[in-house]
Parts: structure tokens; sequence; C-alpha cells
């Protein structure tokens, strides 16, 4: 039983990648209801899911799902056109069988949608019985599937327009495209490329001859030239079923083959025949057919024989390019890494001192290896961001909606991969973002139309690499922000001074103050105060950063800056007394000397850098430690949200690998400190965490302010 | 006796802080280590001397004298850290605990345990979980989820972190 349990879960863990496919294919469906390979991709993860669900015992699902496959079976043949009323009725069914699959067992009358869901489904559905048994169509309905599986050959012959570069088309691209709907082979003709300096490179001198085995029909291969239809020669015949197929053209002779193509007549074949020299020699030498054409025709017979070879092992093949792992199991060999990370550089520390060179060079060895592995194992956790972004279509979807816009999502960059745990843990802080945006942001589109912006709102969503960071952007074309709304309500809320000078970006962060909400009016979505310092604590929490930017009626831009992964970060060693720190080396910008008895500078805490002003914080004080600093210290100048601060230290060590150890349950609040990493020696040094450091102060400025 | 091949719930182990002797359930206990460089976690209760690197982790030491107003523990030979698992809001917890000296492995039955003094013991009576004797000398048996739970660290943490000395 317990093996059952396993495959049960693997099931459902599949079900849940499924299903937020098939969501994501369904909010696509919305935005282009034509698209056949949408509707196929709905169609088959359906399939999927009744197949898969019925083998592990899930028969409510599989039952369930039958009769959507079967709607989108007729969406797929053309009798169903997509409809908002469908598409809402799938989204629910996706609902639905989340429902099924987290509740097997109690199927709890009350909550259980799926009779209702189905009479929607059973009303596309001619010639049914809106009650009809479930699963009274499983025996008619898989014939019909086995026969849409088959795979044809065909045969296409594409002559492009010598002139077809004009209208800006790129033929070999076309044939780049039959590639991935099937196996494919092309021959390119290249006898009708004149010499070298009569070339017009705006000319297209060559065609093909492709062999495709695909499952489409040929209206879909079709559909793929759909462009240039116009502008080329196009021949599409199938020239065997699948069964049948490799056998017989495997079997046929190349003059039948030939004579089939149009190359040449049979009589020609024949009298080609009477003679005794090799086929192709002789319709070659009689300049009939050329040498290329010959050869194509050859390598036809070739590829029909490697079709049938491939058609066996072809589907394990697939399956192992990728294996599924536990996320425990990874985040054993990450901590395992880790560790010997830490040994390595022990070990490195203690061959230097010994001064061995073999041992040295074996080091160094050592080094390079566990570099590599380090980031290797680190690369196993990196997940590409589409995932996350996809799931906020639907919350965009069903937001705008009850908010009454119009919203289009509008996603980029979802091949940006960061660390898994990143991405799990920014989840709730978008949905917060997004939800504002969508909520604060985005006009209605009334308001929108009165002032000359398109009535929909787009909020566009969009991750990119920059450096050792990765900057996810939420914009929106709405409102955009009012710093004087803003700072009036800060002056009110009593979290600024009514004087204060702030610059318009510095106003835009007030609202990650906590207690800070502008909406005058309370929705169910947001504007009760509490998100955005929440966001901010996050993103903090994540040794990220975020940045608001916004331009009245033109919208706003949130920016947020987090680093690739959680498990290592370059880190600056730094010594106050006989304690060691870890400052992050992504946010230092610079080291420079400060002499103990700077002057008035030294009193006023701000020190003078090429001009500009910087605060600094005395870490020894802050971390009251004891003995007296150098007469000469360091200041390690970090940069915090776009402000300077100089960390006054007693030393600058240098950089240091660090991994990552959390500090516990019971260090879990204390404020400035991220973690700690062990030091050569074996003995520990804690890690800054500067923004949380710099909160931590400004809480309590009058008692250190005094000091 | 007692069955041998159970984990006997009435075998304890007995360390000094100060003069006084004071036991721990050998259950709670995972291991004795010398004492090693303690990294200080500034700004946190003085009494949690700060965190060492036990095989990669990092576990927060406790000195048990402070907690019980005995005053700092200095460094000896003797001094040894106690590594214990606690339970703190439910999740299992690995702390150690500074002791100025360990001594053995010490057996009691349960009916040789005395119930807690209501008063005369310099800590807390709640901390206690009954008195033992080794010859004439008192051994106080100490509930180490007590000592460490959940309230008594966070009580430590709350009222100004640290902040008393700087006032001074």
């Amino acid at each position: 039983m317990a093996g059952d349990d396993i495959h049960r879960q693997a099931f459902r863990e599949e079900a849940d990648e499924l299903l937020m496919e098939l969501e994501a294919s369904l909010l696509e469906l919305e935005a282009q209801p034509g698209n056949a390979e949408l509707i196929n991709k709905v169609f088959r993860a359906m399939h999927t899911l009744k197949g898969s669900g019925a083998m592990f015992g899930f028969d409510d699902i599989a039952v369930f799902t039958h009769d959507v496959e079967s709607v989108f079976d007729r969406v797929r043949n053309g009798e169903i056109t997509i409809t908002k009323r469908l598409l809402d009725l799938t989204l629910g069914s996706c609902d639905h069988i989340k429902w099924l699959l987290e509740t097997p067992d109690a199927a709890n009358e009350a909550e259980n949608k799926g009779p209702e869901l189905l009479a929607g489904f059973r009303s596309f559905l001619p010639g049914q019985e809106p009650q009809g048994a479930p699963g009274g169509t499983d025996d008619a309905a898989a014939p019909q599937q086995e026969l849409e599986k088959v795979e044809s050959i065909y045969r296409i012959r594409f002559r492009p327009d010598p002139m077809i570069f004009s209208s800006g088309s790129n033929p070999a691209l076309f044939i780049e495209d039959l590639g991935e709907i099937g196996a494919c082979k092309a021959f390119l003709y290249m006898d009708k490329v004149p010499p070298l300096d009569e070339i017009d490179p705006f000319l297209c001198y060559v065609w093909w001859d492709v062999l495709l085995r695909s499952s489409e029909r040929v209206e879909e291969i079709q559909d793929i030239f759909a462009f240039v239809e116009d502008q080329c020669e196009l021949v599409i015949e199938p020239i065997a079923r699948e069964d049948e197929a490799c056998e017989s053209l495997i079997s046929k002779k190349l003059g039948e083959i030939l004579v089939e193509r149009g190359d040449i007549d049979p009589e020609i074949l024949n009298s080609a025949l009477s003679s005794q020299k090799r086929l192709g020699d002789i319709l070659t030498s009689a300049g009939i057919v050329s040498e290329h054409q010959v050869e194509s025709a050859l390598a036809e017979q070739q590829a029909a024989k490697e079709f049938k070879d491939r058609r066996a092992p072809q589907t394990p093949a697939a399956a192992s390019s990728s294996i599924r792992i536990s996320a425990e199991k990874l985040d054993l060999l990450v901590d395992l890494v880790g560790e010997l990370v830490i040994v390595q550089a022990q070990i490195k520390q203690a061959v230097a001192k010994s001064g061995d060179v073999f041992l040295n060079s074996l080091s160094e060895q050592l080094e390079r290896l566990s570099d590599d592995l380090r980031d290797s194992t680190l690369g196993i956790r990196m997940l590409p961001i589409g995932a996350t972004f996809n799931k906020f279509r639907r919350l965009v979807r069903d937001l705008s909606a009850e908010l009454g816009k119009e919203i289009e999502l509008v996603t980029s960059g979802e091949e940006t991969e960061l660390d898994k745990t990143v991405i799990e843990r920014l989840g709730d802080p978008l949905v917060h973002l997004l939800r504002n945006s969508i909520d604060h942001g985005i006009e209605s589109p009334d308001e929108r139309q009165a002032k000359g912006k398109p009535r929909a709102g787009v909020v566009s969503l969009s991750a990119e690499h920059s450096g050792g960071e990765v900057i996810i952007r939420i914009a929106d074309d709405g409102a955009g922000m009012d710093p004087g709304r803003i700072r009036a309500k800060a002056v009110e809320r009593g979290l600024i001074a009514p004087d204060a000078e702030l610059s318009d970006k510095d106003v835009y962060s007030l609202i990650f103050l906590p207690g800070f909400s502008t909406a005058e009016k309370v929705t169910s979505v947001s504007g009760r105060g509490v998100g955005m310092d929440v966001v901010k604590r996050a993103i903090d929490q994540l040794r990220g950063g975020v940045e608001i930017d916004s331009q009245r009626d033109k919208g706003s831009v949130i920016s947020i800056r987090l680093p690739l992964t959680l498990v290592i970060i370059n880190g600056l060693q730094i010594r106050i007394g006989e304690e060691h720190y870890v400052i992050p080396l992504s946010i230092v910008e610079e080291c420079v000397g400060l002499s103990r008895h700077g002057g008035p500078a030294d009193q006023s805490q701000i020190i003078n850098l090429r001009g500009e002003s910087v605060p600094f914080i005395r870490l020894r004080e802050w971390f009251e430690i004891e003995g007296t600093p150098p007469s000469i210290e360091q200041i390690v100048i970090t940069s915090v949200d776009g402000m300077r601060v100089g960390l006054v230290v007693d030393n600058v060590i240098g950089e240091h690998q660090t991994v990552i150890k959390s500090l516990g349950r019971i260090y879990r609040d204390v404020e400035g400190l991220s973690g700690a990493t062990i030091k050569g020696d074996g003995s520990m040094a804690l890690i800054l965490d500067v923004p949380g450091l710099l909160r931590a102060i400004n809480e309590q400025p009058a008692t250190y302010r005094e000091n | 006796m007692s069955d041998q091949n159970v984990l006997n719930d009435n075998q304890y182990l007995t360390f000094t802080l100060e003069r006084e002797l004071f036991a721990l359930n050998i259950v709670s206990v995972r291991e004795v280590l010398e004492l090693t460089n303690i990294t200080k976690v500034p700004r946190t209760p003085k009494f949690i001397r700060g965190v060492i690197n036990l095989r990669g982790r990092a576990v927060p030491v406790v000195d048990l004298r402070m907690k019980f107003g005995m005053g700092k523990t200095e460094r000896t030979v003797n001094t040894c850290i106690i590594i214990v698992e606690v339970e703190l809001d439910g999740e299992a917890a690995v702390l150690g605990a500074l002791a100025d000296s360990v001594q053995e492995v010490y057996e009691m039955e349960a009916s040789q345990i005395e119930p807690a003094p209501r008063m005369g013991a310099r800590i807390k009576a709640e901390f206690i979980r009954g008195m033992g004797k080794s010859g004439e000398q008192f051994i106080i048996i100490l509930d180490i989820n007590k000592v460490f739970s959940a309230e008594e660290l966070a009580a430590a943490f709350d009222p100004q972190p640290a902040g008393e000395s700087r006032e001074a």
C-alpha cells in the first residue's frame, strides 16, 4: 500500500503541474480563441489527467475530466467555438479537479461543484442527455482518440518564389517550424543557384523536399505556410500512415518514388530500366533528373527506414531527459555541498600555513572542484520564474472581473532563473504588489477613457538578470501615485515631520512604512494598510530591495532586486575587537579609512565622501563591543535602497565565500543579523543584515544618538 | 532494577554550577563538548552567550549560571557545553548549556526523588523537577524544557534588548 501512496502522490504532483499548464493555456486561449495549438494543449492536458487519474484510482477525476475532454475534442474539430462561458466552465473545472485531488475520499456534497459543471459541459455536447450517466461515452470516444494519434508520413515540396525575401519571410524558418510538429528530414535543392558572381542576394534560389512524420493533419501543416501561400509552390502529400508507411516505403523502388514525385514519367522510367546500368546513374547521365534529386529520393528511402527504427525507442529516450527529485533530497545535497565548501576553506587555510607545495596544489584542485560542485548544485535548485508568473494570470483575471476593470497582464523574462526558495517566498509579496497595482493603480475603464487612455489597463510583470541579481518589475499604466497625497498622509499619521524635505522617490517609499494606506476606500483586495510593509519586510528577508517610480497618470513601476540564491553569498569579512562579521558584498561600495579624532565630523556621525555627506554607524558602539578602537578605523560604505551608509569597523579582512547558516529559533527576532557562517578556523562569524540594522537603529534613534 | 534494553528514564547526567550539583535527565542530553569559541551575538540577553559551530550548525549556548543569577561562567579546564534537545513552541531545538564541570551519569529511582521545595532554593521553583540525593549532597534535577521555554527566552529578549547597560 505504501508504494501505492507514492504513486498517488506522484500523480498529485503531476496533476498540479498539468492543472497549472492548463490554466495558463486557458487564459491564453481567452486572448486568442482560435489558436489550434492551445486548444490541443488543453485537450492533451485533460486527456492525461483522465488517463493517469484512472490509472492511480482517482476515478472521480477520470470521470469528471472525461466530459470536459469530450467538449474540447469537439472544439478541436471545429464543431464548437471557444466562448467565455466555456472558458469559465473549464477554469471552474480546474478548480474542481484541484478540489477532488485534495479531498479524494470525503466527497462533501455541498462543496461538490462537479454535477453543476458537468451539466454545463453537457450542454455543449449534442445528442447527450444532460443527466446522462457520466462515463457513458467512454467507449465511443476512445477509438476516435486513437485515430487522432496515428502518425503519418508526409512529403512536402516547398518551392519558395525567388522574390520571397522581399516580403520579409525567411523560408528556412518554415522548415524549422515543421520540425516542431514532428520528426522531419529536409532536403535542400541548390541546383538553381547560379555561379557566385551572378547571385542576386535578394533572390531565393533554393527549394526543399521535406519528409515529415507527424500526427498533425494536412491542413495544420498547410497552416505553417499560411503567410507565404501565394509566394511559393507548396505540395503536401501524405505518403503513408505510420503502420503501413515504413514497410511500403522501404520496399519502394527508387524509380517508383521518382515517378510518384512527378520527377520523371513512367515511360522514361521503363526505358531507363531496360538498360542495365544503375538506375540513378542512368537517369542522371540522361539529364532527366539532377544528381541531387536522385540523392534526395535515396535519402527518402533511408529516412523512412530511420523513422521505422526510431519509432520504438523514441518514447523512453524523451522520458529520460529530465527526472523528478524531491525537494528534501535537493536541500540535503545543498547542505552537504555547503559543508564541503567550509571544510575546503579550512583545508586551504591549514595548507597555506604548512607551506607544503604538493599539498598546496592538491588544495587548489580541491578548491576548483568544490567551486564547480557548488555552482552546479546551486544550479539544480534554480527554477524559471515563469511558473510563478503564470499563476498570476488567473489572479489578475479574477480580480479585474471582481473590480469591474479591464486588465491585461503582460509577462516577460519567464525563463529567468532564481533559487527555488526565493521563488517560493516571493509569491506572497508579488501577489500583494499585483493586487495593489490592479486595485489602486489601474483606473476604471470609464475613467481611463476620460483620460484618453485605452479602456483596458496593462499590468506588466517582468524579470531579468542584472549582475549577480535578478530584477523583477511590476509596472502598470494606471493613475500613478500622488506624492502630495502620500506626503499629507504620512504627516497626518506622524510618520514624517511636516517640514521634512523628501525627494519624490523618498515619498513613494513611505508607503512601505507600517500602518500606511492612502486608499480612501477599503476594498476586499487592498487598502487595509497592512501589506506594503509586509512586502518590504519579506523582500528584505530575501536580502533584496524594492524601489518605486511613478508618474502621474502614466503609471507606476515597482522594481524588486533579489539575490540569485540564499544559500551562499559573497561576503566581506570585517573585524571589530575579537568579533568577526560578514557584510554581503553585493551592498558594499567601497572602504575608506576614518581617523578617530577627525574633528567635528566625528561628532556628527557623517563623513564627507568626495563631496557627498554619508552618515555612518559605529558598529562597535551599536554592538556594545568592549575595548578601545584602533586609532585608524575603516568605514565600509554600503548602499541600501539607494542610500549610502557607512559602517565603522576596526579592520577589513577580505572577501569570503559565505555559506549561510540560520541562527535558529532563539535568534529569530534579532534585528540586523541574517545568519551566521563558519570561518576557516571552525568558529562562527555573524552575517549582517544591513537594511534590518538600519531599521533597528532608526526605531530607537533617541537612545543611540545620545551616545 | 530496570530493563537494560530500554533507554532509562531514571538516568541523570550530573554537573556542577559553582558548588552546587545539578542533574538533567539523560533523555534530553545529546552530547557533552569541551568549551570552544563562542561567537557573541550582539544586542541579545547576556545569559545567552552566543553561538557555536556544532558540525556546521549554529547552536546557541546558554550560560546557566547567569540564568540562575550565579554570575558569569569562567573558562576553566573543566568547563563544558552540554548539548540538550528542548522543545520550543512544539519544535525541537538544540541548545548548549554551560556547566562548570560534568560529573557522571547517575541513576535515581522515581521514589528517591523528592518534590522541589517551595522556597529556599535560589532557583525558580518551576525550573526544578525534583530533588535527588547523592550521598549527603542534594542534586537539583532541572526541568530543561521549563528553563528554556519560549516564554523564558522571549522574556529575556523583550524588555529593551540589552538596553540597560547603555543607559548606565
